[in-house]
């Protein structure tokens, strides 16, 4: 039965009636006394020499304050990255400076150049406009083919070449798939790319800095989903500012996907400019700037390859990855297409020989890095896209060859060859319950029906794994982090008995306000109303690295889940003392302390006043107050599942593609709030409905972002989207962590793009265009059109 | 310029340069930020307010063009207790994030006077009739607000419901 109550709750979200009334604080509703506002004069070309800079008509314009170029900040570090892969050949990654200001070359379009803060925004604006840069035009590096050759332009002229590292996984394997692919019965080939994208998130980037000279201190309100990584990687590395100075704010943020976490540019412009100027520095993303400064997602060209044997079995899997970085290494971009990626190329299956191979390689555009999902969604889709393939090309059904390759309930804890170890699963439930979902056993009726309306219909079915709740430690230490990736939690219990919770997760529409509170009122039993989440303040909350990669609740909640259990075994010692019985006695629930076998008891305020008004209180073995913090370190990934099932229609006469049903059958283990979860699943749904369907960054040649707007970029909106039947029935908890949670964020965005294309492929094929094998993304009418009519 | 701008039933005279976007006079000069700023291009519907109860992008319309006008905003609707319309948000779970969310409120009620008075859309089958409640005819006519957060299903519903449909 539905609760209506704490754990398993489709509680109401508690941050909703600020939203609906206008009350959220953004960003970019925060004002300081004193303000200006700065203007970034951005590079309009891809590659260049920058040859000399004029300021002084900005510098004499009305209201201008300062204009600072690259010189201002000569003592400043490069923006950093937060891993650093090591190649197939034991070294280490090639790793450019990536300056605040263009030193010497521009690199991409936007790249910013130079800075004008001034009084009002419109006065910035027009003096950048007065500032004259003389830039030396040189070749745009833009395909990452030709940015490998010898003789290529190279995006930085201090390294070696536009590769970044040549990476191989598992090296030690490459030989024995060789092997297995000179023996198979059969050998299914495909290239595909998965295509550049924008995340976008509705709120723009937003940085407001200000400096107090009397305590030589900052603050930084930011959209960040992850606040103390930024003052970390900020004031470590780029500004030298201890964190004792520096405290980094991310209040209300409007949607991340990953785009939020960096650090960025404008971020450090802003708090150093602040102290130099004397004056709170705001700057607030244009769209424009929006697009060619955030950073951008996927961005792979890869082709694989699967060996099977006569019955379909999976032999053997390789796979050669293009993976573009962009201009600089932004602060995850390494690991996406490495570690979130080669882990997760065993996917639900037994293959037992895999080997991965990617190129990343630096070009004139944008920085590349995690978004929504992060390496696993091209992982998920080159193999889900070339099993389909291989089931057409063996004559076996689509699901049946899924079926004979997934790992079997009782072969779990399963040791992958990619690395990674899976805890649970049940890969066959969620096949069976999505296609109970679907109905696919009717599916041929409908289809006869479709044909007679002149239309190509087809299904396609995708499977998924993730690895979430990142992340081990020392694992990720191994493989080239330079962070940690714990979580932490103070749980702060108040004199009459309310509860403040501090997180270092961060919700910019989770919903950890409504969830996290869920929890804390489960263990101890008292309403969820007595409970308040607070986050995203690095002056409150103790270290934590912050809200991506479906981590919150599987690590933010387990510190959560530990300093909760922290403060009920103190509260145990005072209820053992008031009660006048032993501890071991004490017995917690609904919010009440009880002895045993016995009425007498005292309820949850009872304790907590005498913790705060301890006249009566073991003071010579309990300290007084009742607040704790623990850190939580997962000792492994967890690993989410889920079948996805999508049915589509196609017009032959215009290629267009509509979606007529999509059904999600997700394993997420234990669920807090099913209602949450399902929006978590839409969203994540829709944009990888988006990436199918409809949208593409474009660059040309030069190096001009073609797509900067979003009447050129087609972002999903209400009526390209179909309803959804979503699921997550099947359940297997997560055997590591103290909730039994997997995570739920990315999924969506994981499953969905291979499922749309093989929809796709599917009712082409069976309309009779049998040499349409693969579409590249996104399926846009023109592109399904013109196959069509090969 | 000296203008007049009605807000919510509160008239503010202003002095503004004639540039500055109705958009610009609701969050820098009234203090109004529940009105939100997603591309200033009118692409993304996120500063939808209602003009003389008519929707419209504060973002596309400079403010001196409305002096006299009646302009209601987020901070208008619900501010004695949350609408019906604002309930069905909770209720079906239509939003995340929160930041379009000023702009699909404002966008739904003008929305929803355009249906009383039996305009059609694009994908209405019947031009003469009153226009039904479809999903797809509430999901065409919300189109011009974008989700990423995507809980377009949510808020359809939750439209649905307010409109007095089973969503």
């Amino acid at each position: 039965m539905a609760r209506d109550f704490g754990i398993g709750a489709s509680s109401k979200r508690r941050e909703d009636v600020r939203f609906l009334t206008g009350k959220g604080r953004y960003t970019d509703d925060f004002n300081r006394p004193g303000q200006t506002h700065v203007a970034f004069l951005r590079s309009q070309v891809a590659h260049g020499r920058i040859l000399s800079i004029n300021t002084a008509a900005a510098e004499a314009m009305p209201g201008v304050l300062q204009v600072f170029t690259a010189a201002d900040f000569a003592d400043a570090g490069g923006l950093p990255c937060g891993w650093q892969v090591t190649d197939r050949f034991g070294n280490v990654m090639q790793e450019p400076k990536h300056p605040v200001l263009a030193d010497g070359k521009v690199r991409h379009v936007g790249e910013p150049i130079v800075a004008v803060v001034a009084e009002t925004l419109d006065q910035a604006r027009d003096a950048a406009e007065a500032i004259e840069v003389e830039i030396e035009e040189l070749p745009a590096v833009m395909d990452m083919r030709a940015a490998l050759a010898e003789d290529a332009p190279k995006v930085h002229d201090d390294l070696t070449s536009n590769l970044c590292f040549d990476w191989g996984f598992v090296e030690e394997n490459k030989a024995k798939v060789g092997e297995a692919f000179a023996r198979a019965h059969h050998v299914t080939t495909l290239d595909l790319i998965n295509n550049r994208l924008v995340p976008n998130p509705m709120e723009p980037r937003v940085a407001l800095a200000e400096y107090d000279a009397a305590g030589d201190s900052y603050t930084l309100y930011t959209t960040s989903q992850n606040p103390h990584v930024i003052r970390l990687l900020m004031g470590a590395f780029v500004l030298n500012i201890p964190e004792h100075r520096l405290r980094v704010v991310a209040p209300d943020v409007g949607g991340g996907f990953g785009a939020k976490i960096y650090h960025y540019a404008e971020e450090a412009f802003c708090t150093r400019a602040a102290q130099m100027v004397g004056r709170p520095v705001k700057w607030t993303s244009t769209r424009a700037e929006a697009f060619m400064s955030d950073a951008h997602g996927r961005d792979h060209v890869t082709r694989i390859e699967l060996a099977l044997d006569e019955n379909g079995k999976f032999l053997a899997l390789r796979t050669d990855t293009l993976a573009n970085m962009g201009a600089y290494l932004s602060t995850f971009a390494p690991a996406v297409p490495t570690w979130l990626h080669g882990t997760l190329m065993a996917g639900n299956y037994t293959t037992p020989l895999i080997y991965v191979n990617v190129k990343a390689i630096f070009t004139n555009t944008v920085p590349v890095d995690a978004y929504r999902g992060a390496g696993r969604p091209e992982a998920t889709y080159q193999l889900e896209r070339v099993i389909d393939k291989a089931a057409r090309e063996m004559g076996i059904d689509p699901i049946e060859l899924r079926r004979r390759n997934f790992i079997q309930p009782e072969q779990f804890p399963y040791q992958t060859p990619v690395a990674v170890v899976y805890d649970t699963g049940n890969y066959q439930a969620t096949m069976d319950r999505v296609v109970e979902m679907t109905d696919y056993h009717n599916f041929e009726a409908r289809r006869a029906e479709s044909a007679a309306r002149g239309k190509l219909r087809g299904f396609g079915i995708a499977h998924y794994i993730e690895a979430c709740g990142i992340a081990p430690s020392n694992l990720v230490g191994q493989l080239g982090a330079r962070a940690g990736l714990y979580e932490s939690a103070t749980v702060r219990v108040n004199a009459t008995g309310s509860i403040t919770v501090f997180t270092g997760s961060h919700s910019h529409g989770q919903g950890h306000e409504t969830t996290f509170a869920q929890v804390v009122a489960d263990m101890i039993g008292i309403p969820e109303s007595q409970i308040e989440i607070a986050h995203g303040d690095t002056a409150n909350t103790p270290m934590g690295m912050g809200t991506y990669g479906s981590r919150s609740i599987a690590v933010g909640g387990s510190a959560m889940v530990k300093a909760t259990n922290k403060i009920i075994a103190k509260a145990k010692k005072i209820a053992a003392h008031l009660l006048e019985a032993s501890e071991g006695d004490i017995e917690l629930k609904d919010g009440k302390f009880s002895v045993a076998g016995t009425d007498r008891s005292v309820d949850w305020s009872g304790v907590t006043l005498a913790a705060y008004v301890p006249h009566n209180y073991p003071l010579e073995d309990l300290e007084p107050g009742l607040e704790e913090t623990a850190f939580y370190d997962p000792s492994n990934f967890t690993y989410p599942s889920g079948a996805y099932a999508c049915e589509v229609e196609v017009d032959p006469d215009t290629g267009k593609v509509e979606i007529l049903s999509f059904a999600a059958a997700d394993d997420f283990g234990n669920v807090i709030n099913p209602m949450i979860v399902e929006g978590q699943v839409h969203g994540g749904l829709a944009q990888g409905i988006g990436q199918a369907l409809l949208e593409v960054a474009v660059y040309d040649d030069e190096g001009q972002l073609l797509t900067g707007s979003y009447m050129d970029y087609a972002m999903p909106r209400a009526d390209d989207l179909p309803m959804y039947q979503v699921d997550h029935s099947c359940q297997t908890p997560c055997t590591h962590n103290p909730l039994g949670v997997k995570g739920c964020g990315e999924a969506g965005a994981i499953g969905s793009p291979p499922a749309v294309v093989n929809a796709v492929i599917d009712a082409l094929q069976r309309g009779g265009h049998d040499h349409v094998t693969h579409l590249d993304m996104p399926l846009t009418p023109s592109r399904v059109w013109a196959a069509m009519q090969r | 310029m000296n203008i007049t701008l009605r807000v919510n039933g509160e008239s503010h005279d202003l002095d503004l340069d004639p540039r500055v976007s109705l958009l610009d006079a609701l969050r820098h000069h009234l203090h109004l930020t529940g009105t939100k700023k997603g591309c200033d291009h009118g692409q993304c519907g996120a500063c939808t307010v209602l003009l003389n109860g008519r929707r419209i992008n504060a973002c596309l319309t400079l403010a001196c063009m409305h002096d006299g006008d009646d302009i209601t905003t987020i901070e208008g609707i619900g501010a004695d207790g949350l609408t019906p319309l604002q309930q069905a948000f909770i209720e079906h779970d239509g939003f995340q994030c929160g930041y379009c969310t000023p702009g699909q409120i404002c966008s739904a009620v003008g929305m929803a006077e355009e249906l009383r008075q039996g305009w059609p859309s694009h994908v209405t089958d019947d031009l003469t009739a009153d226009p039904e409640l479809t999903r797809d005819e509430i999901a065409e006519r919300m189109s011009g607000n974008l989700c990423r957060c995507s809980c377009y299903p949510g808020i359809v519903n939750a439209i649905r419901q307010s409109l007095g449909e089973q969503a």
